[in-house]
């Protein structure tokens, strides 16, 4: 009996040893086990809530991609929520006059910008709607722009908060026309610019579209007479319009097919080439 | 509390959470991982209590294991380090180590650096082996524990000469 625990005392690390090692290889031998299923696994309470503390952090250090990821599938839905049909079909304007009801395209502003100096739109009718370049964009409120390009069903417009654009317009009661351009600063106002001297402007008359553009019809509202000033270079008046319309706000846009326009083309053509 | 069990303890939980929440996430070739947590049994003091080490060595792999589930890969090889370490510390500093005092986390000497290099390629040996389990592996298994243990012994000379207190 002495001598056992003597065997004992002196071998003691020895045996500590085998025992650890009898019971760490048998957790590995049955680890390699394929039907068991593992004693020693990360699914217990101190590794889980390690794991959980640390997959915290990496996800935090992923919400770049995550975002990413996020902004794809809002698109997805997006565009699958755009482009599903409207439930209540938009009546068209009745009170244009010269525009026949069969002119008039029904559309919809699917992306516009208005925060950079040369601003377009984009609507969701295309060539097979039968748009083509150089329509007039106009709404309930009053005019929007002009078509810039096509595609099969998709379009864009020359926005007039477009620094590049010209619309024929006027004063409604005296005639005197002037072309509208926007000179970049506020996204509620126009400019007419080139308005003669003899034009009677007051403060608060109606502008609207000229009868010399083939683009748009006459008489379409854009705004009203803000603020006047004669330009010092040209000696003519400039006139700062405020918008009817509020162009960061665009819904349903009418696109107008004008008839005439063709023709009015071709023979402004022939009439250049004999001069 | 005496300070050493203090420091030792330290160094059991820290060297853990450095494995596994920092270097268990880095794999060079996607099969190379640097093991620097089995600081713990090279770092023990040399002249201190061997069934404690022998179990906290036993803790520490099993703890490594749970992390990893891996059976008990990391705490065979764990506590076959630790029993072996008496006899390269003889082989390394000589029969007379037990009475001189040395200090492992000071100035890197050949002796250090060879003792550090067998309990490396002990403790990574024995792992691979029982990670492959199967003697067809056998390259793969001499490939791993080569390339490892170099990674594993960079880290550890790196962390060795990161917490050595600077004496000047």
């Amino acid at each position: 009996m002495q001598q056992i625990f003597n065997f004992l005392f002196k071998n003691s690390n020895r045996l500590l040893f085998l025992l650890l090692l009898s019971v760490s290889l048998l957790l590995t031998i049955q680890s390699h086990s394929y039907h068991k299923s593992r004693i020693i696994s990360s699914a217990n309470f101190l590794t889980g809530g390690v794991y959980e503390k640390i997959n915290n952090i990496t996800e935090y250090l992923n919400l770049k991609t995550e975002n990413d990821a996020l902004a794809l599938e809002n698109a997805r839905l997006k565009s699958l929520l755009f482009n599903a049909k409207d439930t209540t079909a938009i009546k068209k304007p009745e009170n244009l006059k010269g525009v026949y009801p069969e002119d008039i395209i029904v559309s919809k502003v699917i992306h516009n910008n208005y925060n950079t100096l040369e601003n377009f739109l984009t609507l969701n009718s295309g060539s097979n709607d039968g748009v083509k370049t150089d329509m007039g964009v106009i709404n309930s409120l009053g005019i929007v722009g002009i078509v810039d390009k096509t595609s099969a069903n998709y379009s864009t417009v020359v926005s007039i908060l477009n620094t590049k654009s010209q619309i024929n317009a006027k004063i409604k009661k005296s005639n005197h026309f002037g072309s509208l351009t926007w000179n970049g600063k506020s996204t509620g106002f126009v400019q007419l610019i080139d308005v003669p001297r003899l034009a009677s402007v007051r403060k608060g008359d109606t502008i609207v579209t000229g009868g010399q553009s083939v683009i748009f019809p006459e008489n379409i509202n854009i705004g009203t007479i803000d603020k006047i000033y004669i330009d010092n270079v040209t000696n003519y008046y400039t006139l700062n319009i405020k918008l009817f319309n509020d162009m960061t706000n665009l819904g349903h846009v009418y696109i107008i097919k004008s008839k005439d326009r063709d023709e009015v083309n071709n023979l402004e053509k022939t009439s250049k080439k004999d001069e | 509390m005496n300070s050493t069990l203090l420091v030792n303890i330290l160094r059991f939980i820290l060297l853990l959470a450095l494995q596994i929440i920092v270097l268990n996430n880095m794999t060079f070739l996607g099969f190379i991982m640097p093991l620097p947590y089995i600081l713990f049994i090279i770092l023990y003091p040399v002249n201190s209590n061997k069934s404690a080490l022998l179990v906290s060595s036993f803790f520490l792999g099993l703890i490594m294991d749970m992390f990893s589930n891996s059976g008990g890969i990391h705490a065979t090889a764990c506590i076959m380090l630790a029993f072996y370490r008496p006899y390269l510390f003889k082989f390394a500093f000589g029969v007379s180590y037990e009475y001189q005092t040395i200090k492992l986390n000071d100035s890197l000497t050949p002796e250090r650096f060879s003792f550090i290099l067998l309990a490396v390629v002990i403790h990574h040996f024995t792992l691979f082996i029982l990670e492959a389990f199967q003697v067809t592996f056998i390259l793969d298994i001499l490939i791993r524990t080569l390339l490892s243990t170099l990674f594993t012994i960079i880290s550890c000379i790196i962390i060795i000469y990161l917490i050595k207190p600077n004496k000047r």
